[in-house]
């Protein structure tokens, strides 16, 4: 909703531009923000390595699957920095459990940190709390600690939204919680990965027809990789580096 | 300074003066047996139409604002200021029942004007569980028939179907609440507490809406809010959102009168409308994100969140200025409100809880056809359209069984005209 603009913005730059770009290619409006990854910007040039937590959900994982987890975004994230940053060491730890609150994720963050000493952390929250109804108040406080104690253990933050799915639409208030998420980056100066506004676009566009049902995987996995590749831009770009 | 100016106005204001309108209210209704006969409702002398009118527009603006997927509601002003069309229509509905049921209760007295009181919140409380059902048809529909691996986590949004003893009982408890189905609950709680507020309103309108503010700010203060299921508060807040309905029904009970001299003021105009425009050009910046940059941090620190379920003072101040300016150029007698255009807006505000929940319905069916057919801006708009006209053709439909009702039964013509005094409540 909030990126109708943003959108009718980037379909005129996309008619514009060679559309031989790949299919699921994310208009550059979306990935690119002024809040700069240094933490990262420093691990790579530093020590040419880069370690990235990816703290999340259901909807960062796929369902159980013969390798379901090689197809989720973090390893198609993972897949697609090494492209983009070869002679890099890149790692992608996924600390992905399904129907946690935000609250319960942000619990963790410090022992992970510890434990990893990561230079980014992908935070994908705001489903399973809409899922749930929790209190926004509380939402928008689980957020802010935990952007807090990310920042405080030596790593950027780069926040995920919801996937859209216009399906449950009617049924799951979404919105209320991406708004928070807004807010929530805007106030500390952190990246947001508008995944909510990523996938309507792709769907608006016909690069994948959300509202399909489906048993397969196929679609799901390709999102998936889509997501993956339009994150790691999105970082490279946040942590100006040239690929 | 929205609290400063409404203190200012009612320190200046005895309650013994107390409702010009209800006073000049009474003659005609003597006339009113005969007027029907002439098929003019006989109240539509004292009947402030832009109330019905602006209420009309809201449900429309509600309507389009619950499809999410429609060019059209790039229209609706929730998209150009801070406050959208609930605040209009939770202010229309506090003035209307206080001008409907005030002038009950000074007639008939406490108990029968609260008894009918009583009886709008069960009536809405029972179209509210009709609403409910539809919905639960609409999700079991998805369930049973939508897969995708993409969305499991998503989908736990259905869960509830696997306990419907818990999940429909919930919602008779008015705790389980879907998505867009929260502005009924909040109305029929508003309701239960309507008759000992106006009681206190009648009697001393500046304490009501003092109270109503201490309340508002309580909530502020100690996060009040009723529980919902199976997690969380109320989306609309009832101890924020009754400073909206009862700042209506003080207007509607004088307050309007003694506020009049400030809404004739060029300071205030100027004021309301320098707030429009500041407001606007915040909205601008969420749509367009190059825009924010130039919105220094400590406004936006000051500015956001901006707080829908607790009533933000931003989006109070927001709807007062646009009440402050549209007051100024659309006077009670304005003569388009006889214009046959502005009419079905005009029906659809009078039959206000109908055509919500006809509008509500119609939210869900319209969502249902654009994202089953992937309708592109032509459909949105055609289907927004066809709603609009649906809720019209609805609104004659009952102005007509009132009609035909009023003319059946002469005796009970009366009563069904104080119902229509100022709309329905």
């Amino acid at each position: 909703m909030n990126f109708k603009i943003a959108i009718v913005v980037a379909m005129a730059l996309m008619n514009s531009a060679a559309l031989a770009a790949e299919e699921c290619e994310v208009p550059l409006s979306f990935i690119t923000s002024d809040n700069d990854l240094t933490r990262v910007a420093k691990a790579i040039k530093q020590q040419h390595r880069l370690d990235i937590a990816v703290v999340g959900t259901g909807s960062s994982t796929l369902p159980p699957s013969p390798e379901g987890e090689n197809f989720a975004y973090p390893a198609r994230l993972q897949a697609a920095l090494l492209q983009l940053l070869p002679g890099t060491d890149i790692k992608v730890f996924a600390h992905v459990q399904a129907r946690q609150t935000t609250a319960e994720m942000a619990a963790d963050l410090k022992q992970i940190l510890t434990a990893e000493k990561p230079a980014l952390v992908v935070w994908q929250a705001g489903t399973f709390d809409a899922v749930s109804g929790i209190d926004p108040e509380e939402f928008k406080t689980s957020l802010s600690e935990g952007i807090d104690a990310i920042n405080a253990g030596g790593a950027d933050v780069d926040l995920m939204n919801m996937q859209y799915s216009p399906r449950t639409e009617s049924m799951l208030g979404v919105a209320t919680y991406a708004d928070i998420m807004r807010w929530v980056a805007q106030e500390h100066g952190t990246l947001l990965f508008d995944r909510l506004a990523i996938m309507r676009f792709w769907n608006d566009q016909g690069t994948f027809d959300l509202y399909a049902a489906t048993k397969k995987y196929d679609m799901a996995r390709k999102v998936h990789d889509c997501i993956g590749r339009a994150l790691a831009s999105q970082i490279v770009n946040a942590a100006h580096l040239t690929p | 300074m929205i609290r400063g100016l409404g203190l200012a106005a009612l320190l200046r204001w005895p309650a013994a003066s107390a409702n010009p309108d209800a006073v000049r209210a009474k003659a005609p209704t003597g006339v009113g047996a005969s007027a029907t006969v002439a098929q003019r409702p006989p109240a539509a002398a004292e009947r402030d139409l832009r109330l019905d009118l602006f209420r009309g527009i809201a449900l429309w603006l509600i309507f389009l604002d619950h499809i999410p997927e429609n060019v059209v509601n790039w229209f609706t002003i929730r998209n150009y200021g801070f406050s959208d069309a609930t605040e209009i229509f939770i202010f229309i509905s506090g003035y209307t029942a206080a001008f409907v049921y005030g002038k009950a209760m000074r007639e008939r007295g406490f108990v029968v004007s609260s008894a009918r009181i009583l009886r709008r919140a069960w009536q809405i409380y029972v179209a509210h569980i009709f609403l409910f059902t539809i919905f639960l048809a609409e999700i079991a529909y998805v369930a049973a028939t939508f897969e995708n691996p993409l969305y499991a986590e998503e989908m736990n949004v259905l869960n509830f179907l696997k306990e419907p003893d818990v999940t429909i009982f919930q919602a008779l408890l008015l705790k389980f609440k879907p998505v867009n189905m929260d502005v009924l609950p909040l109305y029929i709680v508003l309701l239960l507490v309507f008759p000992p507020t106006l009681r206190l309103l009648l009697w001393q309108p500046g304490f009501a809406l003092a109270l109503s503010a201490f309340v508002y700010i309580l909530a502020w203060d100690f996060h009040l809010n009723l529980p919902a299921y199976p997690n969380g508060v109320w989306f609309f807040n009832p101890f924020a959102w009754q400073l909206l309905f009862v700042f209506g029904a003080w207007c509607a009970l004088g307050g309007a009168q003694a506020l009049s001299g400030l809404l004739r003021s060029r300071i205030v105009l100027g004021i309301a409308i320098v707030y429009l425009v500041f407001a606007f050009l915040i909205t601008l910046t969420w749509y367009y994100e190059p825009l924010a940059r130039y919105v220094p941090l400590w406004l936006s620190d000051r500015l956001y969140p901006i707080d829908k379920t607790n009533l933000d003072v931003l989006r109070f101040a927001h709807f007062l200025a646009l009440a402050a300016v549209t007051v100024r150029f659309v006077p009670r007698d304005w003569p388009a409100l006889k214009w046959p255009i502005l009419q079905p807006a005009i029906q659809c505000g009078q039959h206000s809880l109908e055509i919500f929940c006809a509008g509500v319905f119609l939210a869900f069916a319209g969502q249902f056809i654009i994202s089953e057919w992937s309708g592109g801006p032509l459909i949105q708009t055609a289907i927004s359209l066809l709603g609009i006209s649906i809720m019209v053709a609805i609104a004659g439909l009952l102005t007509w069984y009132k009609r035909i009702e009023g003319r059946s039964s002469p005796t009970r013509v009366k009563t069904s005209n104080a119902d229509l005094a100022g709309g329905e409540a």
